[in-house]
């Protein structure tokens, strides 16, 4: 699925989609594919000498989730910004959800232009990360 | 290498295996993200630092353990890079600023920007992040009720 973000008018909201209960098995996924082998996020008992209460989620981790919803809405071949803000940190057994919303249109260099405010938030409202993006809309 | 200067470039080949391994970390079941013609999802060129030698990386000199990342950006200069793409990519720390920490003590930041350009050298994408070193009073905040 891919949308083409045709008929986008400052106010959309794109389709909430949540994410979890997260697993460590999620955060060594990301460790993975990203590179990013920080052992904080997977190995408990460095993360518990660190003394946080167990591993956490990487924020990229985060920022990637929010990436799905984001170009599930808006098409990924139309990206063309996305920026995150690290806020909370997400632990296993989180539920996080995200949403957006389009907060404004201009013409830019190849076309129509919306930018979006994201939000992803934890079961308990806090925000874990926000952010904005730039998509192409026509 | 000085603040303003940009490190050496290294090569980021665009890979369809790779992007299909971070659709599956970010649960994405895009068919963008699929096949000979995928295209990168919109974080995905962070993967691109693992292939940087030693020397590319630009140095902020901050203390890895009051080391945060406090924003990440990304930007496209057009659709986003293809699998089997060829990028050159280089950093450079663009701005450096400092703030008094909550409790005290000097909280210092930095933006680092990776450029990356093809084979022509035309500007395709563009990887920003802001760093900061907590400030060192922070370090004891278990004193602190919450």
């Amino acid at each position: 699925m891919s949308g083409t973000g045709a008929g986008v008018e400052v106010g959309a909201t794109g389709p909430e989609r949540t994410f979890g209960p997260l697993t460590t098995q999620m955060f060594v996924r990301y460790s993975g594919a990203s590179g990013d082998l920080n052992p904080m996020h997977y190995d408990h008992a460095f993360a518990t000498k660190a003394g946080y209460p167990s591993v956490f989620s990487q924020g990229m981790h985060q920022a990637a989730l929010l990436a799905t919803f984001a170009t599930d809405w808006l098409g990924a071949e139309n990206v063309r910004r996305f920026h995150v803000r690290f806020r909370d940190q997400v632990w296993p057994g989180d539920v996080l959800t995200c949403s957006g919303v389009v907060t404004g249109l201009r013409d830019g260099e190849d076309g129509r232009l919306a930018t979006v405010e994201l939000t992803c938030t934890r079961q308990d409202g806090s925000v874990a990360i926000s952010g904005s993006a730039d998509f192409l809309v026509a | 290498m000085t603040d303003s200067e940009a490190g050496p470039s290294y090569e980021v080949l665009i890979e369809r295996g790779k992007i299909r391994e971070f659709a599956q970390a970010m649960q994405s079941e895009s068919p963008a993200y699929e096949g000979g013609a995928a295209i990168v999802p919109p974080t995905f060129l962070t993967t691109a630092a693992r292939w940087a030698p030693p020397r590319a990386r630009a140095d902020t000199g901050f203390e890895r353990a009051r080391l945060l990342h406090g924003e990440q950006e990304f930007v496209f200069h057009g659709p986003p890079p293809r699998a089997g793409q060829r990028l050159w990519a280089s950093e450079r720390i663009v701005d450096r600023s400092e703030k008094s920490g909550r409790r005290g003590g000097l909280m210092r930041l930095a933006v680092v920007v990776t450029e990356f350009r093809d084979d022509e050298g035309t500007l395709v994408a563009e990887a920003r992040s802001t760093l900061i070193e907590r400030a060192k009073a922070a370090e004891k905040p278990t004193e602190e009720s919450s």
